[in-house]
């Protein structure tokens, strides 16, 4: 919508949101896109909603892979035309009002939706289609909570009857939560955590697996067949054509990021032959899977948060010198218990070296896992330890704040 | 140990009481016997199966309200936790294990009956204990000091046919003076998850107990000390 359609109440939360963004950036106090957000919605509650109305929304939700999937749908969609989108990851609504705001009118917009907030960002922007990637536990999150978000997402569709949805097939509680509407595009990205879906959130019985499919033994509920799939190094599409995806990010994970993205822009009328080129474009989402170059080592950064995250980063991880960094400050999540739940075994075959505020807790975890490390005081001293070529770096959220800091303040 | 050479270690249902980490106990009883030439295997009893009677430890983790419940009723119907115990099993209890492994406990807001193996009973407390927890353990026992992370919203009362497991030196425990409690083999504690990874000398008196040797020959234990070191102090901080 243009601004001039904007309600007055709107118009002047709009220009004072941009202010105050402006403001946040100008005083070094992160991108401003809370802020602006925040200040917006106190003038104008309806501000989300007024800067939806007119365009064609995708909303993109799940514990992991949104920010990615995301950046790679509105490169997709952008073969369309402006599009607007939240890309810094402020992925709640105050975050969605600033970036539409920020962005003015366009026609489209992608936006990475908390998995918390999708319902009520369904209910402000009346999307023409919602993503629904997977759902596993995250920090203190328990099993028993992903199926209540899964309880929430079902909701929120059966109430938005018109709304199209992309879902991944393969993660039980998705497929039940899709089922909330009638009008599903199902695609296959692969599962490699299982822990949070082995009871069938519709009857509580055993979920069962053999390959890839799965089906719950005490209800109808199973796989759908997919529409979309990854094989090899590409994807299919729903008229059984197989397309090559050449991507700068690493990992199976990325290319079913990028099968979903496809889905999404399909939605949209945009022909993967046409989005393809774009989302090879892609080099980095947010400082993740960036590579540096200091000291003659490629160093590559993959930000691992949970554990079904852990073990897509090794997945993506090329078989190389890999530095381990585990904090537990309060964006963490104060335990680390969850270093159990994560089977490290994938890392026997390349030199590990462990850093962060709770090595120790690491360290422990990868003796009993039959891991061999080395500890490292400091991200420079990892550097230090490895020889020249790659450098994979995991590390869980601060941990990877205080490397990408590191890294900024020598470049 | 039972007749057969090989030691038996088994999870209480890890489909319903394993929130966080709990699989660490399991790993790291059998990694612990297997570095002192004991032959071990673990075995995981979902609750939809027979609980066996015959194996010599027993570990049971946390998990929410409703799987706590339904954990007591099937262990209770089951009925091959209790013989295993008057048999001589060791068991490790950790946070809504500990307090089903009691007379009642609260959960979704009502009593339910526990296993009654250990002579206490759980209650609500007024705020949730979240965090480090410290405590020196009883003397009895000659272990080092405990350390682990508490997250739950429970108290305990201990009767006197159990002893507790510690006095509390930093955190909530039962009820900021005692945590956990003992009586025979059974430990209960609410260090929850992988509580063995900081208290290795816990997992080696289990060991003890199932085994029936006074000590066991010293492993490295740089990494575990390491942790525990960190841990202890940051507690007092």
């Amino acid at each position: 919508m243009t601004d001039g359609k904007l309600p007055l109440r709107a118009k002047v939360a709009t220009s004072v949101s941009k202010t105050a963004a402006a403001l946040s950036r100008a005083a070094g106090r992160g991108d401003g896109s809370v802020i602006g957000g925040w200040i917006g919605l106190k003038i104008d509650p309806d501000l989300l909603a007024h800067l939806a109305g007119g365009r064609a929304i995708a909303l993109i939700s799940g514990t992991n892979g949104k920010t990615t999937t995301t950046r790679l749908a509105t490169a997709a969609l952008e073969v369309m035309g402006r599009v607007a989108t939240n890309s810094f990851g402020a992925n709640m609504p105050t975050g969605h009002t600033s970036a539409l705001a920020k962005a003015g009118s366009t026609p489209f917009a992608v936006l990475e939706v908390d998995e918390h907030y999708l319902a009520r960002v369904i209910d402000a922007t009346e999307p023409r289609v919602v993503a629904m990637l997977n759902l596993s536990r995250d920090q203190l999150d328990r099993a028993k909570e992903v199926s209540m978000m899964a309880q929430m997402w079902r909701d929120a569709l059966i109430g938005h009857p018109d709304v199209r949805v992309v879902a991944n097939a393969d993660d039980p509680m998705v497929v039940w939560a899709a089922q909330g509407s009638g009008h599903v595009t199902w695609f296959s990205a692969g599962q490699r955590w299982h822990d949070d879906s082995w009871v069938c959130p519709q009857s509580g019985d055993p979920i069962e697996r053999a390959g890839g499919d799965w089906w719950c033994t005490g209800c109808p509920l199973r796989r759908p067949n997919p529409q979309w799939r990854v094989e090899d190094e590409g994807v299919v599409d729903p008229r059984g054509d197989w397309h090559l995806v050449k991507l700068q990010l690493p990992g199976t994970v990325n290319l079913g990021n990028a099968a979903t993205a496809l889905a999404v822009a399909a939605e949209f009328g945009v022909r993967p032959i046409e989005a393809l080129p774009r989302l090879a474009t892609v080099a980095s989402v947010a400082g993740r899977y960036a590579q540096v170059d200091r000291d003659g080592r490629n160093v590559r950064l993959l930000l691992a948060k949970n554990p079904a995250s852990w073990l897509e980063a090794f997945d993506m991880a090329e078989r190389a010198p890999t530095l381990l960094s585990i904090n537990a400050r309060d964006p963490d999540g104060l335990d680390t218990s969850w270093l159990y739940d994560v089977d490290f075994a994938p890392l026997r075959d390349r030199p590990v070296l462990i850093t962060g505020d709770r090595a120790y807790d690491l360290a422990v975890r990868l003796e009993v896992n039959a891991v061999p490390f080395r500890h490292v005081k400091s991200f420079e001293e990892a550097i230090q330890a490895v020889p020249p070529g790659r450098l994979e770096v995991i590390a869980n959220y601060t941990a990877f704040q205080d490397i990408r800091a590191e890294l900024d303040r020598v470049l | 140990m039972s007749s057969e050479s090989t030691l038996r270690i088994v999870w209480i249902y890890p489909d319903l009481l394993s929130t966080y980490g709990d699989r660490g106990n399991m790993l790291i009883l059998t990694r612990r016997a297997a570095m002192r030439g004991i032959p071990a295997e673990a075995y995981e009893i979902r609750s939809d199966q027979p609980m066996p009677s015959s194996a010599d430890i027993y570990l049971i983790g946390g998990g929410e309200d409703g799987p706590q419940a339904l954990a007591a009723q099937r262990l209770i119907a089951d009925g091959g936790l209790h013989r295993a115990v008057n048999q001589g099993a060791a068991v490790l209890a950790i946070c809504a294990g500990y307090q089903l492994f009691g007379h009642s406990f609260f959960a979704k807001g009502s009593k339910c009956p526990g296993l009654g193996l250990l002579d206490l009973h759980s209650d609500r407390g007024e705020t949730r204990a979240v965090g480090e927890l410290r405590g020196d353990i009883d003397p009895r026992l000659g272990l080092p000091p405990l350390t682990g992370f508490e997250n739950h919203g429970g108290r305990t009362h201990l009767g006197p046919g159990v002893s507790p497991l510690a006095r509390v030196t930093a955190g909530i425990g039962n009820d900021t003076q005692t945590e956990g409690a003992w009586h025979g083999k059974i430990l209960g504690t609410y260090s929850h998850g992988p509580a063995l990874a900081r208290n290795p000398a816990i997992a080696d008196l289990l060991l003890r107990w199932a085994i029936g040797a006074d000590s066991l020959s010293p492993v490295d234990d740089t990494w575990p000390d390491r942790l525990r070191s960190e841990r202890l102090a940051a507690a007092g901080a």
